[in-house]
């Protein structure tokens, strides 16, 4: 098992390269220079001629690219183009902000989205399933952008429970959580009714209902355990796309996170910090399915077995 | 006369699909004396186990439903209690063992803890008790107790069905119902787990269903025998009296059909025609269609369960008199 994870998280480091290469490429061919875009449009061209020289951009893309990486390696990701500050700092700065709202968010859609999907799964075709799918699949539907601005209108505006902006205590959090964690939980309703229904008609779930099991440990205890697999899968992949912001709801409610940021710097064509940004989202990402992968074994033996 | 343990009568089990209503289990009437074995024999679909599955009321419903009848344990109509009375009666006084080994035990929990798991509910030991128990049962089923925190995925076959056994007998029932326990295994492997069967429900005093469609296996375990077909019992005799004088067509039949050693046989000699739509289900006898001594009144009449004495019944025309029968 520690071997296992040593493994993936070596492997970490041929995965980031190439989410590097392709960023920087995509970057360096992107028109508009870098330099004109600091000195300002009208600046003399022997100036933007000398920054170009001073910031390497003159150089061969591998002598470029090599150098980026090397920096990389040592954390430093270059410095912003508008703010001058170090890239690495930005997203430092801006990273928490961006974890609190993740986690917020995941934590509304596990706490919605699993007992809903559960209670649906062992009533279904009640009304109960009815009600909860319909309305998961407006949960579903709804724009987050749409959702956060009705919010807003809701609690902000009429009746002035919560800020519309800002970030920092929980009553700032409230809102943005709530509509991160509705469209999640609403998928992960959706997949734990489906995984449950799925587990409730195999045999072992007879064999345990055969021992004179109460229902309730016959679900709980047999049922959703073997459930969980493709339950974990969607929070991971939701949690991991969340961490790299999310760039609406962030906007929406002016949370200072990494997903605003990002948004700001395609703007302003700040693309050290874009490339930085993204860097970290495909770092972000990783890691989550690591760890996702290595709750698959705390859940499955059968798959712990494969982890040899 | 023996106490009877189980007595199912005119049991009727449906299952609502789209294609229509199945009756899977028609008038069933069966019942099993305390000490005994008894064999319900049949093919895939007749019903074997959802008559298994009546018992633990444990038919999938929907689709299935119990509509009529009557299962009295111990005199007391299962049918009619609280699920609450049923959970205390399963897995304690009857327990189950399952077709399929290889799906029949939870992937997730360690073998010992689904042993362990029916005797806290059931006897209320605490857990080091349950535990010693469960390594108790592990042993006399023969495998080594120190496996017991092993998954299930981490066993043979036959090996899973040992803990399967091991997990039906941790409380001592005094009814098993063992639905096809062999069927899924390697013959090699099949002997050896009947073997076991055979030499703990001695051990444990426990009364037996089992539900094979393997002649082979009756005749090795059991004492008493049904035969079922589309949902009836058509015949019920001591084994002895079964195999040495099989009265239903169908039972001659399914006699007929087993190659003899010592003759030289060219062709398999089966019954003719398929088991029957169970959609659609032939008018009187269920099966006249494929019954070579069928007559006219087998198209319409139900037959009615004829006694032939010494706890042999049979359920058909020719022993009512209404059909000429065999030239003995």
């Amino acid at each position: 098992m520690h071997r296992y994870i040593l493994r993936r998280l070596f492997l970490l480091i041929p995965v980031m390269f190439g989410v590097s290469l392709v960023v920087f490429t995509i970057m360096f061919f992107t028109p508009g220079d870098p330099a004109k875009l600091m000195l300002g449009e009208r600046a003399p061209e022997a100036e933007v001629a000398a920054l170009r020289a001073q910031m390497g951009l003159d150089d061969p893309f591998p002598v470029q690219f090599g150098r980026f990486i090397f920096n990389a390696v040592r954390g430093d990701l270059g410095r912003s183009l508008v703010t001058r500050r170090p890239v690495f700092q930005e997203l430092y700065a801006r990273f928490p902000a961006t974890l609190q709202l993740a986690a917020a968010g995941v934590l509304v859609a596990v706490v919605m989205g699993i007992p809903i999907g559960i209670l649906s799964a062992t009533r279904q075709y009640s009304a109960f399933d009815a009600a909860s799918m319909g309305i998961a699949l407006v949960g579903v539907s709804m724009p987050n952008f749409w959702q956060g601005m009705m919010m807003i209108l809701l609690f902000s505006v009429s009746l002035g429970v919560f800020p519309s902006s800002g970030y920092g205590t929980l009553r700032h959090l409230i809102m943005p959580a709530l509509t991160i964690g509705t469209s999640t939980a609403a998928i992960i309703t959706r997949m734990t009714r489906s995984s449950m229904l799925e587990v409730v008609r195999q045999d072992y779930i007879r064999t345990a209902r055969a021992k004179g099991l109460s229902e309730r440990v016959v679900i709980n205890r047999h049922a959703l355990k073997n459930a969980l697999i493709p339950i974990v899968t969607v929070i991971g992949l939701q949690f991991g796309y969340l961490l790299g912001g999310a760039v609406l709801t962030e906007s929406i409610f002016s949370w200072p996170g990494v997903g605003r940021l990002m948004v700001d710097a395609i703007r302003q064509k700040d693309y050290p910090v874009v490339q930085g940004g993204v860097l970290l989202l495909a770092l972000t990402f990783s890691v989550v399915n690591l760890g996702v992968d290595i709750l698959y074994a705390y859940i499955d033996p059968r798959i712990k077995a494969q982890y040899k | 006369m023996a106490e009877r343990l189980l007595e199912i009568d005119n049991l009727r089990v449906e299952y609502h699909t789209d294609d229509g209503v199945v009756t899977a289990v028609e008038d069933l009437q069966l019942h099993v004396e305390k000490g005994q074995t008894v064999g319900l024999v049949g093919e895939t679909g007749a019903g074997k186990t959802t008559t298994a599955l009546s018992i633990m009321r444990l038919v999938p419903a929907p689709p299935g439903r119990i509509v009529s009848g009557s299962v009295h344990f111990h005199g007391e109509d299962l049918l009619h209690k609280r699920l609450d009375e049923i959970k205390k009666i399963r897995g304690n006084k009857i327990s189950m063992i399952f077709q399929d080994p290889m799906t029949s035990l939870n992937p997730v929990l360690t073998i010992g803890f689904q042993i362990e798991e029916a005797v806290v509910l059931h006897q209320g030991l605490d857990a080091r008790a349950a535990r010693a128990r469960a390594g108790e049962m592990l042993r006399l089923v023969g495998i080594p107790p120190e496996r017991e925190g092993d998954y299930p995925h981490e066993f043979s076959g036959g090996m899973r069905q040992r803990v399967g056994i091991a997990m039906a007998l941790s409380c001592n029932p005094e009814l098993l119902i063992a639905d096809e326990p062999t069927t899924a295994l390697d013959v090699t492997i099949q002997a050896q787990v009947l073997e076991l069967m055979k030499r703990l429900r001695q051990q444990f005093s426990t009364s037996m269903l089992l539900i094979t469609h393997d002649l082979g296996v009756v005749a090795e375990v059991c004492d008493q025998v049904a035969i079922m077909y589309a949902g009836t019992i058509v015949e019920y005799a001591d084994v002895n009296t079964l195999f040495t004088n099989p009265r239903h067509p169908y039972t001659r039949g399914l006699f007929g059909s087993i190659p003899s050693l010592d003759e030289e046989v060219t062709r398999l000699n089966p019954i003719k025609g398929l088991m029957p739509d169970p959609t659609a289900l032939p008018s009187g006898c269920k099966f006249h269609p494929r019954c070579p001594m069928a007559g006219e009144i087998c198209k319409t009449r139900v037959p009615q369960t004829t006694n032939l004495g010494q706890g042999h019944s049979v359920h058909c025309m020719i022993y009512e008199g209404l059909v000429p029968g065999y030239e003995e």
